[in-house]
């Protein structure tokens, strides 16, 4: 069954991110380089949406709460982050958007996605030397939520609607087009 | 035709909720290292190899496949899994959206207009930023525990700290970057 919902939700979402235009690398860089902010509009109304429905659904008990996997708090994820964000930046791309476009069949996302199995390798072998460095070491208590920190699910649903006010004020354009 | 943001967030956000619902978070970047483990595992019999001690049943001699229990040693054992298949239907949504897209629009350029403007018709650049900027993207994904998809949109609308630790910095990093790269010389168009 688990299997079913695999193929189901990874269509789903390969299909959204297409038709969103996340994996058009163009619209990528236009956001990063602050000229076309619509990206950043609909990728932060998106987070908004689905936190607000979480959390709306988790006091309801209409959402399992089990279902739920928070990722933990370590240093790794500044530098991590960081090379992520100049990935990103370079190549227009991402993880998911690179994978949604080899549907597409563009060149550069299997050169993408191949770059990224090779950086996967890298990582791998790397794994054991960075977490000598206490790079994977929790800090701030791991796995921390502001809806567990502050005890209430109304933080998801505040934080929510902040996230889609934010959306619907970010202006389109903030550096002039060139 | 292209969606409008509202459109377009109001998709993003019911998939992030529909997968929390009937299974657990979206996360994408974990599944390049399982596949790096399917293909090496043709060349090596021992990478992974079934261990009573571990939880998943597997284990590696390889710290990180090893670690957590030994899931993705486990994984890598049994490609038939949640998140393998979740990540390769994503290239059949692609695939459908993409067609879709084609009947409507133009085709898409085979180079991104950006790419042009700052380098012209250089494929072989657009080849190479795109194997650099994966290798950078999965790298930084793994050692940070997740990626765009797992980090920033499944982890914040958790209301994740590491999620937002992580939006921060990747954006910090990604917009000097973008305009280093991108904007300068971008005058030519």
């Amino acid at each position: 069954m688990s299997l079913v919902f695999a193929i189901i939700l990874g269509t789903l979402f390969g299909y959204v991110l297409y038709r969103v235009g996340a994996t058009d690398a163009d619209k990528i860089i236009s956001m990063l380089t602050l000229k076309d902010m619509y990206l950043a509009k609909a990728i932060a109304s998106g987070i908004g949406l689905a936190a607000l429905l979480l959390f709306v659904g988790l006091s309801c008990g209409l959402i399992d709460p089990t279902h739920l996997s928070t990722k933990s708090m370590f240093l790794g994820v500044v530098p991590g982050g960081i090379l992520l964000g100049i990935g990103w930046a370079l190549s227009g791309m991402c993880p998911g958007t690179g994978v949604a476009n080899l549907g597409a069949g563009r060149i550069d996302a299997l050169v993408y996605v191949v770059g990224g199995l090779v950086g996967a390798a890298a990582f791998t072998m790397d794994y054991e030397s960075l977490a000598a460095l206490g790079l994977f070491d929790a800090i701030w208590g791991g796995k921390i939520t502001l809806a567990s920190l502050l005890n209430s699910h109304w933080a998801g649903i505040l934080l929510g609607a902040a996230f889609i006010l934010c959306a619907s004020l970010l202006p389109l354009r903030i550096r002039s087009q060139s | 035709m292209q969606w409008n943001w509202k459109k377009s967030g109001l998709a993003l956000g019911l998939t992030f909720v529909l997968a929390i619902v009937l299974v657990k978070p979206i996360g994408v970047s974990t599944q390049f290292v399982i596949v790096d483990g399917i293909i090496a595992s043709l060349f090596n019999d021992s990478l992974v190899y079934p261990s009573s001690e571990s939880p998943s049943g597997y284990g590696s001699d390889n710290a990180y496949l090893n670690k957590s229990g030994g899931k993705y040693a486990a994984a890598i054992a049994n490609p038939l899994n949640y998140g393998l298949m979740f990540v390769a239907s994503m290239i059949v949504g692609g695939f459908i959206a993409s067609r879709q897209l084609r009947r409507q629009d133009a085709d898409p350029p085979r180079l991104p207009l950006v790419h042009r403007q700052r380098f012209g018709n250089d494929t072989l650049k657009r080849y190479l930023l795109s194997f650099v900027g994966g290798f950078l993207c999965v790298y930084g994904a793994r050692m940070a525990g997740g990626c765009t998809s797992g980090h920033m949109m499944s982890g914040m609308m958790q209301t994740s700290v590491s999620g937002f630790v992580f939006a921060a910095s990747a954006f910090a990093a990604a917009v000097p970057t973008a305009i280093w790269l991108y904007d300068r010389g971008a005058k030519k168009s």
